[in-house]
């Protein structure tokens, strides 16, 4: 029975990461899972990447997961789960197991862009019927706020600190939503929490499709970001609304753009509220604000050709 | 009636993955290993094997991806040298601290630097720490029968811990010998039906499996996996009887060669074993009480039993084909480890060979034990530790 994407039969549905969890107030991680969680039809079975998901869910001998669940390291989600997947199948060939099952592996930035990349481009290259879901929060939040390739330019991180002579982080971040469009795998998307019913239509999607996907979700940290705890689905909101963050899809790869803001948005919306930018809007760093904009925009542009078909 | 043939080790130990017909193998391709998973990965291709084959990126993968399939629930094997074990050095200490009785066939090689590709001891003396059961073979015939007994071990369901079973890169993984195999109805009975422990699959139980276990709880869990361990020597020997019943070849913890009323003895593992015994033979012609000790489970290391074997000898030289540098070889540390307690101790000597496949001959098995010979009339050892067949 499909649950409709409406919120009076979504709240009925139970919670199967439980409160009780100790990730921080207003984190967005666990927004996310509830939602991700939420949307599937079927049983779930997820691998979990290490990182502040992780060991803030499951504090032994307390686990805050209704659903099997493992963690085995930080690399390799991906492959963990491409593992339990291949078992299904081989249990599922000898007759001994029937029921429909979904996989999901669940990964931080640093677990996915950085560390990961290469657990994550094997397990999609091989075709396992599997979900990714990155949340990225744009640095490495468990270990104290250190530098990944997805933090944005000019992100004053502990290992991009901004001090004399440096600015905050020097480079531009990696796009790994049009590296796993570069895979050739039947479905990846962009999606923000902010947006509730795009990322769970999305996961429908993905988990619908036989074959491997890939959802990449823009999560805030309060801690690394250096904002309120009570902004976090506003912020997510500013990301989308400023074209830091398109909502967009790449199914079969054809790539549609699932939403427009009405008004782009500067960057500097979005980039206000946070502390770790606050330099940016010091006279000496004009500059480099500027090309924070002009990089948003750059990108922005070309997720429009790419769903333009150009 | 067994079947007699003339085989690789590599060609043996893939035989025996396809009559264990594993659930999931998930493994990178690595010289010497590499043959079994590409004999493996033809009997998936033409249907002999039910298996689901996962082949992934890197051997990191390989054991992550293993370590999945385990915990899902269902058998699961793996080949891997060297390089790949090394590589997979994170994801053994998981597999094991997890008790995933994983199958793993090591085909011993080198470590690099210098890159080599040939056979060593290295890569499993390296992982020896890693709560993986080790079992080491002589010949391709121990090969296939450590593979086919390594799942009643580890899968007994009071042990539940990784294994590897181990054999020499190309001395043993290349060469072709007379073997025996066993039929398939046999290996299946011999191995039984899996069983699963808190499988991820049972969607009804949900389990979560590699929670963070802070101080409060953590020895409880290194303890219970230290006691598992110390379980093992019964398992396998247990599983050494009734594998000899069906087999009639018999198996130990380790084999004493000669040993009973020897006076000097080698101590040495896998393929160089089988090198040896003929000159102790030779010896023993000669009327010099010379015998040999090689172990077969390195991890857990059977200490009482073989400071029981080797009580009253007068003089050891341990071979070690790997080394601790800094320390003595691996298998010298264990053996002095294990004659740490009886009285009169014998006169310890450490010869590190066979490094990246150097050949070990007879005639070097010989001027060891002459060396030995020496040892047990002064009662004194010139060099403790020493690397033989160099170029100076």
């Amino acid at each position: 029975m499909t649950t409709p994407l409406v919120l009076k039969e979504l709240s009925k549905k139970e919670d199967l990461l439980t409160g009780g969890h100790r990730l921080c107030a207003g984190c967005g991680a666990s927004i996310i899972v509830r939602q991700v969680l939420m949307a599937a039809e079927q049983p779930v079975i997820a691998s979990n990447a290490t990182g502040c998901l992780e060991v803030a869910t499951t504090i032994y001998p307390y686990t805050a997961w209704k659903i099997p669940w493992i963690h085995s390291a930080f690399e390799n989600a991906a492959a963990t789960i491409s593992g339990v997947e291949s078992m299904y199948r081989a249990l599922k060939k000898r007759g001994r197991i029937q029921r429909d099952i979904k996989f999901i592996a669940f990964g931080g930035d640093g677990g996915t862009y950085d560390i990961g990349l290469q657990s994550l481009s094997g397990a999609m290259e091989r075709g396992h019927n599997i979900l990714y879901v990155c949340y990225d929060n744009g640095a490495y939040m468990n270990t104290g706020i250190q530098r990944s390739s997805a933090t944005p330019l000019g992100a004053d991180t502990t290992t991009s600190p901004v001090g004399n002579v440096q600015p905050g982080k020097t480079q531009v971040r990696k796009d790994l939503t049009k590296i796993m469009i570069a895979h050739n795998v039947p479905y990846v998307a962009q999606a923000s929490p902010s947006h509730w019913k795009d990322l769970m239509t999305k996961v429908k999607k993905a988990l619908s499709i036989d074959g491997p996907s890939f959802l990449n979700i823009i999560s805030p940290c309060n801690r690394g970001w250096r904002t309120a705890t009570n902004n976090t689905i506003e912020l997510c909101r500013l990301a989308v609304d400023t074209c830091y963050w398109p909502l967009y899809e790449a199914e079969d790869g054809i790539i549609k753009l699932n939403y427009t803001p009405k008004e782009k948005k500067p960057i500097t919306e979005w980039l206000k509220p946070q502390g770790r930018f606050k330099h940016l809007f010091k006279p000496d760093n004009e500059a480099l604000l500027k090309k924070v904009q002009e990089d948003v925009d750059k990108n922005w542009e070309a997720v429009l050709r790419l769903a333009k078909g150009q | 009636m067994a079947k007699a043939v003339a085989v690789t080790g590599n060609q043996a130990v893939a035989e025996a993955l396809r009559q264990i017909d594993p659930d999931v193998c998930a493994a990178y391709p690595i010289t010497p290993s590499t043959e079994i998973m590409q004999r493996f990965a033809a009997f998936v291709a033409d249907g002999d094997v039910n298996t689901i084959l996962v082949t992934v990126e890197s051997e990191h993968s390989a054991m992550s991806a293993c370590i999945g399939a385990a915990a899902a629930g269902g058998r699961v094997v793996t080949a891997t040298s060297s390089q790949g074990l090394a590589l997979m050095w994170e994801m053994l200490y998981i597999a094991s601290g997890m008790r995933f009785p994983i199958l793993m066939a090591l085909v011993n090689r080198a470590l690099s630097a210098p890159i080599n590709i040939h056979g060593d001891h290295s890569d499993g003396m390296g992982a020896r720490d890693a709560g993986w059961i080790q079992l080491y073979s002589e010949n391709a015939q121990e090969a296939y029968d450590n593979t086919i007994q390594a799942l009643r071990i580890a899968e007994h369901m009071d042990i539940r811990l990784p294994i590897m079973t181990c054999m020499d890169g190309f001395i043993i993984s290349h060469s072709i010998e007379r073997m025996e195999y066993l039929k398939d109805e046999e290996v299946k009975d011999f191995i039984g039906e899996y069983k699963a422990l808190n499988p991820l699959l049972d969607i009804d139980n949900p389990k979560t499996i590699g929670a963070l276990v802070l101080p409060d709880y953590f020895m409880e869990h290194k303890k219970a996996q230290a006691d598992a361990m110390g379980k093992v020597k019964a398992v396998v020997l247990d599983v050494a009887e009734r594998f000899g019943k069906l087999s009639g070849r018999s198996y130990g913890l380790f084999e004493d060669y000669r040993l009973g009323d020897a006076d000097i003895t080698l101590v040495i593992m896998g393929s160089a074993a089988g090198t040896a015994k003929d000159v102790i033979d030779d010896l023993r012609n000669r009327g010099i009480k010379a015998g040999l000790l090689k172990p077969r489970l390195f991890r857990p290391f059977p200490y009482e039993e073989i400071a029981d074997a080797l009580k009253g000898v007068k003089a050891i030289c341990v071979m070690d084909r790997a080394d601790s540098s800094g320390g003595y070889g691996p298998l010298f540390m264990e053996i002095s480890s294990a004659l740490i307690h009886i009285k009169e101790r014998p006169v310890m000597i450490n010869k590190v060979y066979g490094l990246g496949g150097r050949d070990f001959l007879p005639e070097h098995a010989e001027t060891v034990l002459n060396e030995l010979a020496e040892i047990a009339n002064t009662g004194k050892a010139k060099t403790f530790k020493e690397y033989i067949t160099v170029r100076e």
